[in-house]
């Protein structure tokens, strides 16, 4: 599946609100149809990072390709061939799963044809008929993370932003989610997700871990364990973590 | 095209289904109109009177004088023909008239018997009923000074009037104020209120990531309230003309064109604090204490602004409400066209453009 495209490109890409630097001269390449793990502690830059990389921020300085667009000239062309899910979930939960699904659907530039047909076909995958006419607001947060998820690639972008997409939610239903990950890759949509859960680094093909503002290291999940010495993610994450100042 | 009204339909859901703003678009109309049904008392202090003196005569000098002298009234123009009157009353340069008939004191003093006529601008009736009952009553104690305490036959007859509304219902005065709160209400609050909401509940982020040009975003979330307001002037213009009995004195059409020009003024304000906080608290908070009390205190329906001190007077020419204000109740209640009412839509217009561009502005910095 993974092929040498490169979708996202940085070079010591930089973000300070002020004097604070968020992001700090970050420097890393993204391969088409890669999973890629973008994990740190709490205030370690990873939302600043991906909101840049969206076109909802400017750069301070550095550089950075997305979908082979630069962020500070083309990030109206990014826009449309990236989807997106913030770390606040983001769904109205004032309309129900359909309306949803065909609103954001809509503001992709669906037609109102295609949004049927791919609601009707997205409902049945979720297996979530019977509450295709409920509102959002009275589904439990796992299934909500899930219609989210999958309205954000609705339009089949080239890649999909996932801002700890599984955060709060049970076990299974991460695992759950998981899968609809793996389904996205298999057509083709590049995965760039950010996550506290080390279960999830090891799903990934590659992982950076952001410490401070920086990458401190950035390899397949195999690669680090070995470089690290320990047998899990998990071992990796806490001798990097011990090096953090900014606490929490 | 077909995405602007997806954006619009989903708007409306949203109104439709939050019980809370349904309550406030539709219940708030029409219990204004009912609680300020009740009349209003004003107080009324130094208002501009005309006298039309047509005896001349030593008794209509003093009295005069008199009117003058009260703390309630100040004569600021001598008239010469009853004509005269209803341009004073437009020109707002006057709130009442004194008219002295030829032969004042003669008949007074001959017959016993004298008449005066009170002419009031029942533009605001409650204010020129009081302006009546005092004048009176400095009639009554000039009679009783000349004629002593004793019930004698003598007589001066106060015959009062109003122009524009002789049924002096108060209802008249208060709707063009109902009209001007709610547009504020509705236009500012619900519109700064709804994009904040996006922005608090982080839906904001992805109308901005996706291809939606900004500023569409921006003005599909205001377009909906544009309607709803509208709908509320209809509403309130039903319910003056079924449940009080209100005659739609002015031209129609000019009236909900002026109004539609309010509406975007409010529009703009609500943008413009949109773009100022990022909590909906802090957005009706400022919505009600920075637009409504202002409205409230500066339109002036509730105060009236001949009252205030200088300073406040010169504050409520920067308040928008009082423009509108102003616009409405010259065309409803005086039936006045666009001739009386062009320079207040003027000031309406530089303020709509001012706040908009401020707003726009604000709106590209936090893009950066
Ligand atoms: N607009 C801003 N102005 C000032 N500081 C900011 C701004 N946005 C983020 N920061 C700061 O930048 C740092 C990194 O924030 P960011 O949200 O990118 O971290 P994160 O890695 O996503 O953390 P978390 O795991 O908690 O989501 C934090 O210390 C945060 O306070
Ligand atoms: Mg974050």
């Amino acid at each position: 599946m993974l092929n040498e495209e490169i979708v996202i490109k940085t070079n010591k890409l930089t973000k300070t609100f002020g004097d604070f630097t968020a992001v700090n001269a970050i420097s890393f390449e993204v391969k088409s149809g890669e999973i890629f793990g973008f994990l740190g502690a709490n205030g370690a830059g990873k939302t600043t990072a991906m909101r840049i990389l969206c076109g909802l921020l400017s750069p301070t300085s550095g550089e950075a390709m997305v979908a082979g667009y630069d962020v500070y000239k083309e990030n109206e062309l990014i826009k449309k061939h990236i989807g997106y899910m913030s770390q606040k979930f983001s769904l109205y939960e004032n309309l129900t799963v359909r309306e949803n699904i065909e609103f954001f659907g809509g503001i992709y530039g669906l037609s109102r044809k295609e949004l049927k047909e791919k609601g009707n076909d997205l409902i049945g995958r979720l297996g979530m008929e019977k509450e295709a006419n409920k509102l959002v607001g009275s589904l439990p947060l796992g299934w909500k993370q899930k219609i989210s998820f999958s309205t954000a690639i609705l339009h089949q972008p080239k890649i999909v932003f996932l801002d700890e997409p599984t955060g709060g939610v049970d076990p299974i239903t991460r695992r759950q989610f998981w899968d609809m990950i793996y389904e996205a890759t298999d057509a083709g949509i590049t995965i760039f997700v950010t996550t506290h859960y080390m279960d999830e680094a090891e799903y990934c093909n590659r992982v950076s871990i952001m410490v401070d503002g920086s990458i401190s290291a950035l390899d397949t999940p195999h690669q680090l364990k070995e470089q690290f010495e320990t047998d899990s993610m998990e071992g990796v994450f806490l001798k990097l973590a011990r090096q953090a100042k900014r606490g929490e | 095209m077909k995405l602007f009204f997806s954006f619009i339909r989903k708007e409306f859901w949203h109104v439709l289904r939050d019980t809370r703003s349904l309550v406030i678009l539709l219940g708030m109309p029409v219990m204004m109109m009912l609680l300020f049904g009740f009349a209003l008392s004003n107080e009324v202090k130094n208002s501009n009177i005309g006298i039309l003196d047509l005896s001349h005569d030593e008794s209509t000098q003093l009295l005069t004088n008199r009117f003058d002298q009260s703390r309630y009234f100040s004569v600021t123009k001598n008239l010469t023909h009853e004509s005269q009157i209803e341009e004073a009353f437009r020109k707002n340069e006057l709130r009442m008239v004194v008219i002295f008939p030829p032969k004042f004191r003669e008949s007074l003093l001959h017959t016993n018997q004298a008449q005066i006529r009170l002419v009031g601008d029942a533009t605001d009736p409650n204010t020129s009923n009081i302006m009546i009952n005092y004048a009176s009553a400095i009639l009554r104690d000039y009679q009783n000074e000349i004629f002593g305490e004793q019930k004698f036959p003598y007589q001066i007859n106060v015959e009062s009037s109003m122009l524009y509304n002789p049924k002096l219902s108060s209802s008249f005065n208060f709707v063009p104020g109902v009209m001007t709160l709610i547009l504020m209400l509705l236009g500012a609050m619900m519109t700064s209120v709804s994009i904040v909401k996006e922005k608090e509940k982080g839906t904001m982020e992805i109308l901005l990531v996706s291809p939606m040009r900004p500023l569409m975003v921006v003005i599909t979330k205001a377009i909906p309230y544009l309607l709803l307001c509208f709908i509320d002037v209809l509403l309130i213009l039903v319910l003056a003309y079924t449940v009080l009995d209100m005659p739609l004195r002015g031209n129609i059409l000019l009236l909900l064109a002026e109004s539609i020009l309010f509406i975007f003024t409010t529009l703009s304000l609500g943008l413009l604090i949109s773009n100022l906080v990022d909590k909906q608290q802090t957005a009706m908070f400022i919505s009600l204490v920075g637009l409504m009390m202002p409205a409230l205190i500066f339109s002036g329906f509730m105060f009236p602004l001949e009252n205030m001190p200088l300073p406040m007077q010169i504050i409520s020419n920067l308040i928008p409400t009082k423009w509108y204000y102003s616009i409405v109740s010259s065309i409803m209640v005086k039936g006045l066209g666009i001739k009386f009412i062009w320079k207040q839509t003027l000031i309406l217009v530089a303020m709509t453009v001012f706040y908009l561009a401020v707003a726009m502005k604000k709106f590209k910095i936090r893009l950066e």
